[in-house]
């Protein structure tokens, strides 16, 4: 037997470093973690963040090269450097927001940092992989350390509940989408994006494999996503799982699903665009009204915001339904502008829980304006962007998104979207008026104490606020990332359509 | 050449506002921002003097690019129409921040202060924007700062009210924003030139059925914000609800956002589709009217009298809009700065009264003339205005707004004067019941009269409503260019209705759309 000649496979390590650096990184900080005890965790935070930020230089490096790496399993776009990058922020900001969260809670550190930085790597991966198999890794990568990153409080029992059940429906849901990459597989005769693109692009008659593959590909981004009817998960998980946790579900997850999902579905699937648009009318539609109208009764705030993080992933959908450039563009800056306003929300909803203290129902926000102001403007410009009031991050996304699927055409879509984001004003509101024109609640924790939580929601307010009234370098960066993605596939003809 | 005086205007309240909550006590709060509401007004007066009366277009104008991809620009123009607006939009926030530092908030000043000038970067930014989607921006803007206004400072059910308020504008609004982007979609696919600039979008082409739409949606956003009956329930909550300084700005300048509306954009955008709206708003303007008046007539709280009767008033300016000639659209921007002043000084009195006695009832109070005589008097003077009794600034706005509807349509000025008679009817009778006849209640006769904080309130509005009674001239100067150049776009419409040439034809052809240009 020949020995294997390493040196002679060629392998193109540089747009994998960010990969590399995030895996590395939680076993550093695992292996960091042995000497450190958990009510002095501190320490392990800042180490988590500098790794973090070696990724995000790495990935930052990655942006404007172009190609496939590792006989194409490997996509190097600014898609995917995009999405690492608002990835990597999105897991530096819940990071700071579990440096005081941990040892208050009696959370062993090391652990957590762990999984949080292998779910990271997932969801990069996804955003990453060239080829179904890949992005099927990353999937199971950051939804496993998702899983138990929700039962971390062992001793809660709601936060057992939430583990289990996400676990249940997850595993349901891979099954879905490896069954679906199996008859995607059969029906072209390859797992790698490029080529099934380049197979569908040929006419082909309609074939079940085919369609069948993408119906089942199609729930099973639906569940990671949260989309109507396959988000039953969302509010049990989202209210048990420690805060951070939730914050991290509702953006992390959300971003590599999604970064999965546009570049199978609306990249390389375009040719087909057809043959699921339809579906996705409906789903979009299902999703953002279930999403609104069951939020609207809720009085847990995590669950009001995990039903509001249904009915964002319908308007995200009511934009892949349009498909073309303009909604690619659009979903990318949506998803950076709802990234840093839920997680700063989620920081505020972190603000004002203390440990033994359960203060997640929106009562117990009331009079929080007059006990922290400081806390509760920051609560209602992140609210408020979620509803989509002009000039914050919020109501240029949805701008973006509504205006893409309009000139395809989607009159009635968008006037659901709209209605909608009228329903959504009504509960976003209601904490609003709790904190504002109510009194009595909960007494929230001294936020002086914790400044790597002010931090965060200081970081996630400014953006907010940016990103809203200076759009322009990031739609023009979300755009470019969007149709760099076909620059694998096709690269010549990739930047079209405007 | 270039000024950046409009954007002075818009964006210090704003830095005003940042400043007051840095603010330490209550007297410096007021102070602050008495200063910053007098900067904007000094502003808008100065624009006043130097505003060129022939000019029918935008002056002062801005324009840098904003978001280029969207073909939004930041784009600022000041015109005949929105001048006098903008003038007292700055007087009445200025005037009503003055009279709320006298005691009328009685808690968390600074927030109030900061939501009252960012509340006028919202009115001022709407009334300046050329481009629609940054009107659509400063138009959602100032809905947050009065919602807080209501929630928190107001009385009564005021949390009902200000969701009600923020619920049904939002509901109209929203709708306009996809007539906005499906408009601009359509301009673009016809010129290739992706622009929100309002100039720009006279020129696309519609078909009939399209233009429907894309006017109802506007249509639907200002008729609530006017608003028009039968969508106008959230004012009489909001208006009896805000805090004396809210309802203030919300009779004097924000429902005029919604006339505003109709005037700059929903009616020169769609003419041809006012045109053939023109009964069905006449008529509704008229069954405002007289509504309004009769369910004023029957009000026993003071406020909420006042708040019926803007809706009467409203349903003239809207009778004068549709007229659709220089008379009745002339007269209706007037009509607009007649109701911010009389109204505005109407909340003001109440507001005053009610600081006294709190509460609002008609039959609580009775023979106040004995014991405030200067309080009574200048209720007298507002309320005459508010009549309309020739010689004050109400007869002017209204004998215009009839003489234009008598022009269009006789029918709907045989009605609406009913609504004058009514007006008279409602307003007299409750002045009678409480400021005539014996004191009836104890309390009534240890009430204080007016302060000279109070008085000097009220000084400018009466100067203002006594002036423009008498002296019409120099504002309806101004105005006559802007407005006709907004008609002319209106008669092109009606000619092209009348005498359908080729030409037009090709216009309203769905066909023409998809030729090769």
């Amino acid at each position: 037997m020949t020995p294997l000649n390493l040196a002679a496979i060629n392998i193109a390590w540089l747009p994998l470093c960010p990969l590399i650096v995030v895996a590395a990184a939680a076993m550093i900080v695992l292996l960091a973690g042995v000497r450190v005890r958990d009510d002095e965790s501190q320490g392990l935070g800042a180490l988590t963040l500098a790794l973090l930020a070696v990724a995000f230089v790495f990935a930052l490096g990655l942006l404007g090269q172009s190609g496939v790496a590792f006989a194409g399993a490997i996509a190097v776009d600014n898609f995917a450097a995009f999405f690492e990058l608002v990835i990597l922020m999105s897991a530096a900001l819940v990071v700071l927001m579990s440096i005081d969260y941990l040892p208050a809670h009696g959370l062993s550190a090391a652990e957590y940092y762990a999984l949080l930085l292998f779910s990271t790597f997932g969801m990069m991966l996804m955003a990453t992989g060239a080829d179904l198999i890949v992005i099927f890794i990353g999937f199971e990568v950051m939804s496993i350390s998702v899983y138990v990153l929700a039962g971390f409080l062992r001793r809660n029992l709601k936060s057992n509940e939430a583990a289990l059940k996400y676990f249940l429906m997850g595993a349901f849901s891979t099954a879905f989408l490896l069954y679906g990459i199996a008859l995607v597989y059969g029906a072209t005769g390859t797992i790698k994006l490029g080529p099934i693109r380049a197979a569908l692009s040929s006419p082909m008659a309609a074939n079940p494999l085919l369609l069948s593959g993408l119906g089942l590909m199609l729930v099973g981004f639906g569940f990671k996503v949260a989309a109507v009817p396959f988000h039953m998960w969302t509010p049990d998980a989202y209210e048990g799982a420690p805060t951070p946790v939730t914050a991290f579900m509702a953006v992390g997850v959300k971003l590599g699903a999604f970064a999965g999902f546009i570049r199978i579905f609306m990249v390389h699937l375009g040719p087909v665009s057809a043959d699921w648009s339809a579906v996705l009318w409906v789903v979009a539609a299902l999703t953002m009204t279930v999403g609104n109208l069951v939020a609207l009764v809720q009085v847990n705030i995590k669950r009001m915001l995990a039903y509001s993080a249904i009915a964002h992933a319908g308007y995200i959908l009511v934009a892949m339904t349009a498909a073309g450039s303009q909604a690619g563009g659009a979903i990318l800056y949506y998803l950076l502008g709802y990234a840093f306003t839920n997680l700063g929300a989620f920081a505020a909803v972190i603000a004002l829980e203390r440990r033994g203290v359960e203060s997640d129902l929106i009562s117990d926000y009331r009079g929080l304006a007059a006990r922290h102001p400081a806390l509760a403007a920051a609560m209602t410009l992140f609210l408020l962007s979620l509803t989509g009031v002009p000039p914050l991050a919020g109501f240029l996304g949805k701008f973006y998104l509504f205006s893409a699927a309009l000139n395809a055409g989607l009159v009635w879509l968008v006037i659901i979207a709209v209605l909608n984001s009228v329903m959504s004003a009504y509960y976003y509101l209601a904490v609003i008026v709790a904190m504002y024109m109510r009194e009595g609640g909960a007494e929230a924790g001294a936020l002086g104490a914790r400044p790597a939580l002010v931090a965060a929601l200081a970081v996630a307010a400014i953006a907010t606020v940016l990103i809203g009234i200076y759009p322009e370098p990031y739609m023009t960066g979300a755009l470019h990332a969007f149709n760099s993605a076909f620059g694998a596939a096709l690269p010549r003809t990739a930047l079209m359509l405007r | 050449m270039e000024s950046y005086w409009l954007t002075g205007l818009i964006f210090l309240p704003l830095l005003g506002a940042i400043f007051v909550l840095m603010q330490g006590d209550e007297r410096s709060t007021w102070r602050a921002a008495a200063v910053f509401s007098m900067i904007p007004l000094a502003i808008s007066i100065y624009l006043l003097v130097r505003f060129d009366p022939r000019e029918g277009g935008y002056q002062f104008v801005e324009q840098y690019a904003w978001i280029p991809q969207f073909g939004i620009s930041y784009h600022l123009g000041l015109d005949g129409i929105s001048l006098f607006l903008v003038v007292l939009t700055t007087l009445l926030i200025a005037l009503s921040l003055v009279y709320s530092g006298g005691g009328d908030i009685g808690y968390r000043p600074r927030e109030f202060c900061f939501f009252m000038l960012v509340l006028e970067t919202g009115l001022l930014g709407a009334l300046l924007a050329v481009d629609l989607f940054m009107f659509y921006v400063f138009w959602e803007v100032m809905l947050i700062p009065m919602y807080f206004l209501i929630g928190i400072w107001g009385h009564g059910r005021k949390i009902y009210a200000a969701f009600k308020f923020i619920l049904f504008t939002m509901l109209g609004s929203i709708m306009m924003l996809v007539a906005i982007l499906y408009l601009v979609h359509l301009a673009h696919l016809q010129s290739g030139a992706l622009s929100f600039d309002l100039p720009s979008l006279y020129s696309v082409r519609l078909t009939p059925t399209e233009a429907r739409w894309l006017f109802a949606g506007f249509a639907i956003a200002f008729a609530v914000k006017v608003p028009m009956w039968p969508i106008h329930t959230w004012l009489p909550d909001a208006h009896t609800e805000a805090p004396t300084a809210g309802s203030v700005i919300l009779a004097g300048v924000m429902l005029k956002m919604g006339t505003y509306g109709f005037v700059r954009f929903a009616i020169p955008l769609f003419p041809a589709i006012a045109l053939e709206a023109t009964p069905l708003f006449m008529a509704l303007a008229v069954v405002g009217i007289i509504y309004g008046a009769l369910v004023a007539m029957v009000q026993p709280d003071l406020k909420r009298l006042v708040a019926y009767s803007s809706v009467s008033h409203l349903g003239f300016v809207m009778l004068g809009i549709f007229a659709l000639n220089p008379q009745g659209v002339e007269g209706a921007i007037y009509q607009m700065l007649n109701h911010g002043l009389s109204t505005g000084a109407l909340f003001l009195l109440v507001g005053m009264i009610y600081l006294r006695r709190h509460t609002r009832e008609i039959s609580e109070f009775g023979g106040l003339w004995h014991r405030i005589p200067i309080f009574a008097a200048i209720f007298m003077f507002v309320m005459l205005s508010s009549i309309g009794l020739p010689g004050l600034n109400g007869f002017i706005g209204e004998f215009l707004i009839m003489l234009g509807a008598y022009l269009k349509l006789r029918l709907a000025v045989v009605f609406a004067v009913f609504g004058v008679i009514l007006g008279a009817l409602y307003m007299l009778y409750a002045y009678e019941r409480v400021m005539f006849g014996p004191i009836t209640k104890a309390v009534n006769e240890t009430l204080t009269d007016l302060s000279w904080r109070e008085i000097g309130v009220m000084v400018p509005l009466i100067a203002l409503m006594l002036f423009m009674g008498l002296y019409p001239r120099p504002l309806l100067n101004r105005m006559e260019p802007s407005v006709t150049a907004m008609l002319t776009r209106v008669q092109s419409a009606q000619v092209r209705l009348e005498t359908p040439r080729p030409a037009a034809l090709a216009a309203l052809n769905p066909a023409a759309r998809t030729l090769p240009r």
